[in-house]
């Protein structure tokens, strides 16, 4: 059946100039970027290591009390116990806490460069202008296009693995923090120009306070996003239970992929609850002046 | 008088793409609707000028959309003016450099806001000391000095409460205090007590006005509220559409409004509380006390077509009055000499600065119309009962009717 649509341009051409293009970075480019992003490794390893040098007994103690202190209700820290719990014994233990080592590294590069973005873009309308529709490209894209230009970059392993994920996860956080800093009572941000404030002082004193509902609305959904990319990311190398995952998709193992799914459910819960619960109490005060 | 402590030039402020080109229109007749539809701006004051006294209290006061918040805000430059300048102290504050600016905002002019403007994540005494963390005091010292602030407005114990446990009239007490707390010679007031109950709303306009007795600020308050304007302001300027329609104290306000949208205003205010008794008073026919004769009173009567007459002594001070029913009977039975001192009836007196409604028990009280007298116990003019209730009502008495205004046109003695 021929292509009904017609060859206005060789794409052959287009297609081999972009690949020459970034195949060029690649070999100037790819042995500089990876000794860059060298501390970055080390730091992903560091924290998975210190998650496993820590005895589960003492850790899901620490968590469960974490919980506690977030939420203030006892019920959290009891579905904390039996969920970890419940991990370990499916044997899921070590990839957990590498999946989770790579979610929380992913999630602090995020917020350090998300936040910073979502403010510039909420001070600047053309920023913003830009930005928006960049962000709907990111979040639209499906994910395993970012995997291809980092693996080449990089190599397979858990740099590219990290790096997709962060790009994958933090365009809500860019946006949630611009839209929570617009989204402030103007009287408010009028007071306090009236009262002399610089603009540094205007945004720490007022706008990031109470834009920190929104703000920890964006690092909740941020996390989720980086839980949902470790399957994918467990195919450049990322392991931790997508990796898991991997091997029941590969060997048809319906148990091995079900066990890894609840682990990566489990987390998912708990993140979310954590993150939520957190979010709300620092919201406590902020209800009688962001209406 | 002295130099006016804010003074307002020509100011006008256009908003929309491209003010200037829709500058010179405001000089013409064009409607705010007309500029709107021939240049997509629309007008938010309209070559403004005003000079406000230091120390006193000046209201700005329009309806929504009449550009007092506007005007208002280019007093600490929360909005640029299209044209015109806006002198603090002889500060032009349109061309202060950005530090200059925060320095007038951090020492010479705080503000209070409609909806209190409080940062909610902050305590009360953080709230309070904010502009004096921002002008870089150090936490615990602001706070000693935001303390004060807080006792001045009665909030002591309230200081390490967070403002949604607060009432509106307790925040906005808040409000005001972190405004005094910078020491601010000028405090913008911008519609401050419209979102309060009636109750907390009067409880905070006496609040202000005690303040004011101590501090001797001056005060620019903005309100859409005719009485708040009038029990709180020595001067009241109106806005319409962005054009200063009139300006003046309350009482000139009330008793000549300057058109038709003023008029609507005041249609509805109690003017007792406002206009004085001399608003209110009328000419009425005098003697001296050497005079006194049945003759020359009935004349005196029938010439003014009054029912009162009132005895003056040489100094021109009211010393009693006869009624046109007590000669009557004289007159009747007698030769002419008025020989019956008990008949002079008492007359109460009020100062012609007195409240009109402060006077009305005394002249529902008296039999006959109450004296008004100057500052020398003169009499000036009388209250009848009919002419209260005119004044209050804001109708003029009939013009050829047995009473005149006296600051009516034609003024004449009624004693020659």
């Amino acid at each position: 059946m021929a292509d009904n649509f017609p060859d206005l341009i060789d794409m052959r051409a287009v297609r081999s100039a972009i690949d020459g293009w970034f195949n060029g970075i690649v070999s100037i480019y790819g042995q500089a970027l990876e000794t860059a992003f060298l501390p970055v490794l080390r730091l992903l390893n560091g924290i998975e290591a210190f998650l496993l040098w820590v005895p589960w007994f003492v850790l899901i103690p620490v968590v469960a009390l974490v919980s506690f202190a977030a939420t203030r209700d006892w019920r959290m820290p009891i579905a904390v116990i039996v969920m970890l719990f419940l991990t370990g014994l499916l044997g899921l233990w070590q990839p957990a806490m590498a999946t989770v080592a790579l979610m929380l590294t992913a999630t602090l590069f995020a917020i350090v460069t998300g936040i910073p973005l979502g403010i510039l873009m909420s001070f600047s309308n053309r920023l913003q202008a830009v930005m928006l529709p960049i962000l709907d490209v990111m979040q639209t894209m499906p994910i395993f296009v970012y995997l291809i230009p980092f693996v080449m970059l990089f190599g397979p392993g858990k740099i590219p693995a990290l790096l997709a994920t962060i790009v994958f996860s933090v365009p809500p956080l860019i946006r949630l923090t611009n839209l929570g800093i617009r989204g402030v009572n103007p009287e408010v941000i009028e007071a306090v120009t009236a009262f002399g404030a610089t603009p540094m002082q205007k945004l720490f004193a007022a706008q990031l306070p109470l834009a920190t509902p929104t703000i920890m609305a964006g690092i909740n959904q941020t996390t989720m996003m980086a839980l949902s990319m470790v399957v994918i990311a467990s195919m450049i190398g990322a392991g931790g239970l997508g990796y898991e995952v991997l091997q029941g998709i590969q060997r048809l193992d319906v148990s091995r992929g079900l066990f890894a799914g609840l682990g990566i459910v489990f987390l998912a819960i708990i993140f979310d609850r954590l993150v939520q619960a957190y979010g709300k109490r620092v919201q406590k005060h902020l209800d009688a002046g962001n209406t | 008088m002295t130099d006016p402590k804010i003074r307002i030039e020509q100011v006008s402020k256009l908003f929309g793409p491209n003010p200037q080109a829709a500058l010179p229109l405001l000089d013409s007749d064009a409607t705010k609707a007309e500029i709107m539809e021939k240049t997509g701006s629309i007008v938010g004051l309209r070559n403004v000028t005003l000079d406000i006294a230091g120390g006193s209290i000046f209201v700005v006061m329009g309806l929504s959309g009449s550009g007092k918040s506007t005007l208002i805000r280019h007093i600490n430059r929360l909005i640029e003016p299209t044209a015109g300048r806006i002198l603090v102290d002889d500060t032009d504050v349109v061309s202060l450099s950005q530090a200059a600016l925060r320095d007038l905002r951090l020492h010479r002019v705080s503000m209070v806001f409609q909806n209190f403007g409080l940062l909610p994540n902050k305590t009360v005494i953080d709230n309070v000391a904010l502009g004096l963390r921002f002008a870089g005091a150090g936490k615990f010292r602001a706070r000693d000095r935001a303390m004060q602030q807080v006792e001045r407005v009665g909030l002591k114990g309230f200081e390490m409460q967070y403002p949604r446990q607060l009432s509106g009239g307790m925040q906005q007490r808040v409000g005001l205090a972190r405004a005094l707390a910078t020491d601010a010679e000028i405090l913008l007031m911008d519609e401050a007590f419209s979102a309060l109950d009636p109750l907390i709303r009067h409880d905070m306009q006496s609040q202000l006005l005690e303040l004011q007795n101590d501090l001797n600020k001056t005060i620019v308050f903005i309100t859409h509220d005719l009485d708040e304007a009038l029990r709180i302001g020595d001067q009241i300027a109106i806005l319409n559409d962005g054009s200063l329609s009139q300006f003046g104290t309350g009482e000139e306000i009330l008793l000549h409004p300057a058109d038709d949208y003023v008029k609507r205003f005041v249609r509805n205010v109690d003017r007792g509380r406002v206009i004085t008794v001399t608003a209110a008073a009328r000419k009425m026919p005098t003697i001296t006390s050497a005079d006194i004769s049945i003759d020359k009173i009935s004349r005196l009567l029938v010439a003014e077509d009054a029912r009162t007459v009132f005895i003056v002594d040489e100094e021109g001070q009211p010393t009693g009055a006869i009624s046109a029913a007590s000669v009557a009977h004289h007159a009747a039975a007698d030769d002419g000499y008025w020989r019956e001192p008990k008949h002079i009836l008492p007359v109460t007196r009020v100062s012609s600065d007195t409240i009109l409604a402060d006077a009305l028990s005394d002249v529902a009280e008296s039999e006959v119309p109450v004296a008004v007298v100057d500052e020398r116990g003169r009499m000036i003019g009388a209250i009848s009962r009919q002419s209260a209730l005119e004044a209050m009502t804001g109708t003029d008495g009939p013009s050829s009717g047995s009473q005149r205004s006296i600051s009516g046109p034609h003024q004449r003695s009624a004693a020659t």
